[in-house]
């Protein structure tokens, strides 16, 4: 019984144009709605090809709380291949990457499939004859999902009708490109490791916080706060350590997060950090934008390398800061809680002191054991126990709201516009089939 | 420096930071000293791959601070508790001692305890004030799995 599967005026009441119902984040029933719809509908991320690179590699990983795996295959494509046997239903890959055969094979009875996810071979298939396992599910092998590749990033899509990445995305997928491009080469790979967070929170609170500007000087006061004070005593021209680099702009101030400006996009993406962000200060590299001209061309240059967008969420699982190249990725697990993965990139052709800043940044504000992190998380956990409280049933997304907002604009970066568009999509994606 | 001496200065050190006396702490730190969490098992490189901590005094400084300043995520407060093993000292020379200490660690917050088991190695260096600390790097035994916010130091 799920009281808002069968009852669509309930699940259409909880999103207002400017609030919504504390339901979508305390709910169950809107938990395994939000896999079984929005999560099923939406383009997910999976992984990068480079972390697959030969056939027979593989990564595994659950997206809308469901086991997949993600495998080069034989003639250099990807598939993603849900990570089950047809037989008993056992998860066929249990390490989080590594490399397979010719086949698969299930550790329970040696049922074994090709890479493309068809049954290769049965133990004593005799034992079948007969029987209906020919006209059943079984026989269809494992199951391939839907999946495509955008410049390396690896997006798959399980309700498999519906629009294309292309579509889905739209204009959006320009961050990936501004990303993509800061290698002379047009190349990235992942390197570095990955950090896994777990939050106890709702993982719409993380992708929500993401262009949340005006949270910053309250919840990083502590962080930032204490960065930019350690540094005060120090001269305007003393190098700058790539820690104080990278804390000290989460303390910029409202008129910065605001000038910075947010754009939205249908579907429920955006990014701030239109016209500046907190990665703009950081040291220039003389050799390497010589580099970056030669490739591109002197203006499609200066495009690139001025464009340092914040945060760009591509709704709901992915979210990316092209001008450090670091990723963080939303694995959503239950009501109230999400594993919070972040990654990073090496550019291809590009000074190690990039790849430093991004493995650098991922560790001071995406680890476990982050200033930032903690801060964020604990915020977001408030959320969770005091939305329980009695009396208001419903969460302000008031700020900057102008009735029929559109869902393709840019406006000034403290407003909550990020916020509506998000649930606008979501209103949308948990439609009744 | 006997065994022993080296065995007082860890638990020492370990008994400091569960009484949250951070200042008496930072200053067992060598000034280039480093206090280091890694993400991967064997890991040997801090700079170029993804650490949970790697802390310069600088950053340990900015840690301590924030936390005398309870930030939000110190409402309620965390505590710690090491429990070591008899440290043993795997090399001593010219560099100093370089010594390895098995240790379960609680860190409570709440009505929560994490617990975590893992292995802190030091590497150690005689100054005119004493012993001080040029690396305490610490392996935890399930370093690459999803981790809760750990606030305070393991």
């Amino acid at each position: 019984m799920n009281r808002y599967r069968d009852d669509p005026a309930a699940l259409r009441a909880l999103v207002r144009e400017d609030a919504v119902h504390r339901d979508v984040y305390l709910d169950p029933d809107i938990f395994r709605l939000e896999m079984e719809r929005l999560w099923a509908r939406a383009w997910i991320y999976v992984g990068h090809a480079s972390q697959v690179p030969e056939p027979g590699d593989f990564i595994t990983c659950d997206i809308a709380a469901e086991p997949v795996l993600m495998l080069r295959q034989p003639d250099g494509t990807i598939r993603v291949l849900r990570n089950r046997c047809a037989h008993k239903g056992a998860k066929l890959l249990s390490d989080r990457s590594g490399h397979v055969g010719r086949f698969l094979r299930c550790p329970y009875h040696n049922w074994s499939y090709r890479p493309d996810g068809q049954i290769a071979a049965i133990p004593r298939r005799e034992g079948y004859d007969g029987t209906g396992l020919a006209a059943c599910e079984a026989m269809r092998g494992l199951g391939v999902v839907r999946s495509e590749d955008y410049r390396g990033f690896v997006f798959a899509r399980l309700a498999g009708d519906g629009p294309d990445l292309a579509s889905y995305f739209g204009n959006s997928l320009s961050s990936i490109d501004y990303m993509v491009d800061r290698s002379p080469t047009g190349e990235m790979e992942v390197a570095g490791g990955v950090l896994r967070y777990l939050h106890d929170s709702n993982w719409k609170q993380f992708v929500e916080n993401l262009n949340d500007t005006m949270h910053p000087m309250a919840a990083h006061d502590s962080s930032a706060g204490t960065a930019k004070e350690l540094w005060a005593d120090q001269p305007a021209d003393a190098p700058k350590p790539m820690a104080i680099e990278q804390l000290v702009p989460f303390a910029g101030g409202y008129e910065f997060f605001d000038k910075m400006g947010v754009r939205v996009f249908p579907n429920g993406h955006s990014y701030s950090g239109v016209h500046f962000s907190i990665h703009s200060a950081y040291a220039a590299v003389p050799e390497y934008e010589a580099a970056m001209q030669a490739a591109y061309g002197p203006e499609r240059a200066q495009d690139i390398l001025g464009t340092v967008r914040h945060n760009t969420v591509y709704y709901p699982s992915l979210t990316i800061k092209g001008a450090i190249q670091t990723i963080r990725v939303v694995r959503p697990i239950a009501v109230d809680r999400t594993v919070i993965e972040s990654w990073s990139f090496r550019l291809k052709g590009a000074p190690d002191l990039f790849y430093q800043r991004n493995v650098t940044y991922t560790r001071l504000i995406n680890s476990p054991m982050s200033v930032v992190g903690h801060d964020d998380q604990q915020c977001y956990r408030l959320i969770q126990e005091g939305l329980a409280a009695g009396g208001n049933e419903w969460v302000s997304l008031h700020r900057d709201h102008h009735p029929g907002e559109a869902d393709d604009l840019t406006v000034n970066g403290t407003s909550e516009i990020s916020m509506r568009n998000q649930f606008r999509a979501w209103a949308n994606l948990m439609g009744a089939p | 420096m006997t065994e022993a001496e080296i065995a007082s200065f860890l638990y020492h050190e370990a008994r400091l930071l569960d009484e949250k006396r951070w200042d008496e702490w930072y200053d067992l730190f060598a000034e280039d000293g480093h206090y280091w969490v890694p993400l991967a098992r064997g890991q040997t490189e801090a700079v170029f791959h993804t650490s949970l901590a790697y802390e310069d005094r600088l950053l340990l400084r900015l840690r301590i601070e924030r936390l005398r300043r309870g930030p939000p995520s110190q409402h309620p407060p965390s505590w710690s508790q090491h429990v070591l093993q008899a440290p043993s000292i795997e090399t001593a020379g010219a560099d100093g001692w370089h010594t390895r200490t098995p240790f379960f660690y609680a860190e409570s917050r709440g009505d929560e305890t994490q617990m975590y088991a893992g292995t802190a190695r030091h590497h150690l260096v005689a100054e005119p004030g004493g012993l001080r600390i040029r690396l305490k790097r610490v392996d935890l035994v399930n370093c690459d799995a999803a981790l809760p916010s750990i606030q305070l130091f393991p």
